[in-house]
């Protein structure tokens, strides 16, 4: 090891960039506070509190890993921050915290963990602890509650025991643009779309706000323009076409591109660098894969919802994209 | 004039050339005691000529060339041999050296001898003439000039191509003479072009060089020779052999090949302006220019400096390192070779002496790969560092070869932009030798 360390500092190049990737994490971490706020704008105390509890899961696993539990090595690095942060923001406001918990400890477990760790897991950390919460919580995960102002209380749903049913004390509910649009074929408009004043996950309801950060991110060089781009045209032209067909029964683009979670997934999640293709060739393929499942099943599924499942099907792909589409090395005939 | 090519991939690392990119180029005065190594280009060493105890005189030939790979070496000094020995080369592997005392009394005045006119020669004896000078590309690698220059039968050079990019932070030697020796340069390339007779001749300075863009933009204008100066955007590693051409004629030559079959050339700029020295004043090559840089060196410089002196005299008379120095190399440092102490000559390769603070050179912690593929966008190979990495840390030298290892030519891009600090160059150069041990064993086999 000792012999190891010298030759890495002997041997040129002996100038570096500055991205290192704790730094790479922290910009995305950074782009997540407007968001974040927002998320305490619409939906309050509440919501915040769901993300710390998936933070803390994601964190505490992720220590219990590492060599010692109270050193904080490991999450240094950044990226289970961003994990229990990006999972916190797809769940409901008033998600029981508990349930939150455990998800963190799914996303990083399951998600990253068991694969050997950072870079080396083939699915979306994240991802993987919200299919778990929507598997096995049903219920839970499809309680929406409004955007209602209320800054500094909880939701009495928030504070479940964990494994007995939680009353529904509040009552109120509301249904997401997405679930008006399958099942009552009612499209909200755009404006409410774009500025978040819907019911929804807690990142899903602020359009401009991830257009915002993609822009960001994709100018600090942490993302690239690809992924995000592919995946917004695919939907536009693949729901288009249905929309200028049956405008009555097919929603626009607009409303596509902006209603549940697809600004979330598409310029956080299908970006995330461990999970998506290493070739460009490969992040289009990978990128347009992910626009067309998702207007599949947005629009025939059985769930009002494609995301997830959208991003999760090309993760599964990602390491075959990584062996067949490859670059052709320079002085080679393609 | 205004369009700066380039070629695709490739970093922009910070260029600290302001550091002495303006500095005239000083003359090293003689120092007491020479050493000069046997083996100072690429190929065979040479052969020495002379004995313990042998006068010589400033010029004159003191070791030949020693095979064709291989060129002749010459006293940088009047005086007296006092021994050959093994020393300390710069590359950290003792060779046989020519120890000379510098005869104190002398006015150091060369002695020329000059070749007989050029335009008087065939193309062999042009060869020879300028492997009997010693010449070697001064880029870093020192690759014998001469070798460089014949052109096998069947191959044609239709364009020369003047390497002019240093496109290493922090080296401005040979943009010194570009500025300080336009003239030698353009006679250099007359010579050259008198034997070689391309097509086309181009000059390719990366654009952070403006004053020497103009300088040989005029010369070039006047010169009545097919010859153009191509401003080429500041990246590194602009003045890879492949990359220069790439940007310049928009080619790419064909993995495994040489620059000679898309009829290229490529030959480092203040090489050419050696090749006039030699023909017209009989000078060989017995110094040269070395930046002495660096946020730690206290004057920072472009030194003329004699072969054999050693590297500590030249820092000195940069007024020596400051306290912080941390580290010493030898070239650029993103192809550099990092030295234990400064008491090594200078060699004909030696194209810088950089010295680094322990800031500048801070270890990286390391992460595993996170795949973000800054890599791949920085490979101007289009190789997959991030896949030929992971295979180097299984040992799986076979795959690595398939993955087109070989055809890495360690500019060090990708260990550049690595966000997780993983040393991928260091482990494709032990992939590299171990695989081409490897093939080298095979060949043997198949031929028993
Ligand atoms: S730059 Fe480093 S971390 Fe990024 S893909 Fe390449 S090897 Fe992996
Ligand atoms: S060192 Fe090799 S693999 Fe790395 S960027 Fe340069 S050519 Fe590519």
């Amino acid at each position: 090891m000792s012999e190891e360390k010298k030759l890495t500092v002997s041997t040129s190049p002996f100038l570096h960039d500055k991205a290192t990737t704790p730094w790479i994490m922290y910009q995305v971490v950074f782009s997540l506070i407007p968001i974040i706020g927002a998320a305490y704008y619409f939906f309050g105390l509440g919501a915040m509190a769901v993300l710390f509890f998936s933070v803390a899961g994601c964190f505490f696993i992720e220590q219990l890993f590492s060599k010692s539990f109270f050193s904080g090595d490991k999450i240094k690095d950044g990226s289970a921050l961003i994990t229990g942060l990006l999972l916190g923001l797809t769940l409901p406001p008033g998600f029981p915290l508990w349930m939150a918990f455990l998800g963190g400890i799914v996303a990083i477990g399951m998600g990253k963990l068991i694969w050997g760790g950072l870079g080396m897991n083939v699915f979306n950390p994240a991802l993987v602890g919200r299919a778990f919460l929507q598997a096995a919580f049903p219920t839970a995960i499809t309680t929406w509650s409004p955007p209602d102002g209320r800054y500094f209380s909880f939701r009495g749903t928030n504070i479940g025991y964990p494994f007995f049913q939680a009353d529904n004390v509040d009552g109120i509910t509301t249904a997401t643009p997405l679930s008006k649009m399958k099942f009552d074929h009612v499209f909200a408009n755009w404006q409410d779309l774009f500025f978040g004043n819907t019911g929804g996950s807690l990142g899903e309801t602020c359009g401009i706000l991830f257009l915002l950060a993609g822009i960001y991110l994709i100018a600090r060089k942490i993302i690239h323009w690809r992924i995000p781009v592919a995946i917004i045209l695919t939907v536009v032209i693949f729901s288009g076409i249905f929309w200028l067909i049956d405008p009555a029964k097919y929603p626009s683009p607009v409303f596509m591109l902006f209603s549940g979670g697809l600004m979330l997934g598409t310029i956080f999640m299908a970006t995330d660098l461990v999970t998506s293709p290493i070739t460009p060739k490969g992040a289009w393929i990978y990128a347009i894969g992910i626009g067309i499942f998702i207007v599949l099943i947005r629009l025939w599924g059985g769930l009002p919802e494609g995301v997830m499942y959208a991003i999760l099907l090309m993760n599964a792909a990602t390491p075959l994209l990584n062996i067949l589409v490859k670059v052709k090395p320079f002085g080679y005939k393609k | 004039m205004n369009s700066t090519l380039t070629f695709r991939h490739g970093i922009h690392p910070e260029e600290y050339k302001e550091l002495s990119e303006h500095c005239r180029v000083e003359r090293m005065p003689f120092v007491e005691e020479y050493i000069l190594p046997l083996a100072q280009h690429l190929g065979a060493p040479s052969k020495p000529l002379v004995q313990k105890g042998n006068k010589v005189k400033r010029g004159q030939k003191i070791a030949a060339a020693n095979g064709f790979v291989s060129v002749a070496l010459h006293s940088p000094v009047d005086g007296t041999v006092t021994g050959i020995s093994l020393a300390e080369n710069p590359n950290g592997q003792m060779v046989q050296s020519i120890i000379i005392k510098a005869d104190p009394f002398s006015t150091q005045q060369l002695t020329p001898s000059i070749p007989k006119s050029y335009e008087e020669m065939n193309v062999k004896e042009f060869i020879a003439s300028v492997q009997d000078a010693g010449i070697v590309g001064l880029g870093g690698a020192a690759f014998p000039a001469h070798v460089k220059f014949s052109i096998p039968e069947g191959k044609t050079c239709r364009y020369i191509m003047l390497n002019g990019c240093e496109c290493e932070p922090f080296l401005t030697s040979d943009h010194r003479t570009m500025v300080e020796y336009p003239d030698d340069v353009m006679d250099g390339i007359r010579i050259l072009q008198h034997f070689l007779k391309a097509e086309k001749i181009f000059i390719g300075i990366e654009a952070n060089k403006p004053d020497a863009i103009n300088i040989l933009h005029e010369k070039a204008k006047n010169s009545g020779l097919p010859v153009e100066v191509i401003p080429l955007k500041v990246k590194y590693p602009q003045g890879a052999e492949k990359m220069m051409i790439n940007a310049i004629i928009a080619k790419e030559v064909p993995s495994g090949k040489l620059p000679l079959d898309i009829e290229a050339l490529v030959t480092n700029i203040s090489s050419i302006a050696a090749i006039s020295q030699w023909f017209r004043k009989g000078q060989p090559l017995i110094e040269r220019i070395v930046t002495v840089t660096g946020t730690a060196v206290k004057r920072p410089a472009n030194i003329l400096v004699p072969f054999g002196t050693p590297m500590r005299d030249v820092v000195e008379l940069c007024g020596g390192i400051t306290s912080e120095a941390a580290r010493i190399l030898l070239g650029g440092p993103m192809m550099g070779m990092v030295q234990k102490s400064l008491d090594i000559p200078v060699v004909k390769g030696t194209s810088g002496i950089l010295i680094l603070t322990s800031d500048e050179v801070k270890d990286l912690s390391q992460y595993t790969c996170i795949r973000c593929g800054r890599c791949l966008e920085a490979c101007p190979m289009y190789l997959n560092p991030s896949l030929l990495g992971m295979l180097a840390k299984k040992g799986l030298w076979e795959e690595m070869e398939t993955n087109h290892i070989l055809d890495c030519f360690e500019c060090g891009c990708c260990s550049y932009v690595c966000p997780s600090g993983i040393p991928l160059v260091q482990s494709f150069r032990v992939g590299k030798s171990i695989i081409r041990e490897h093939n080298a064993r095979e060949k043997e086999k198949e031929k028993v």
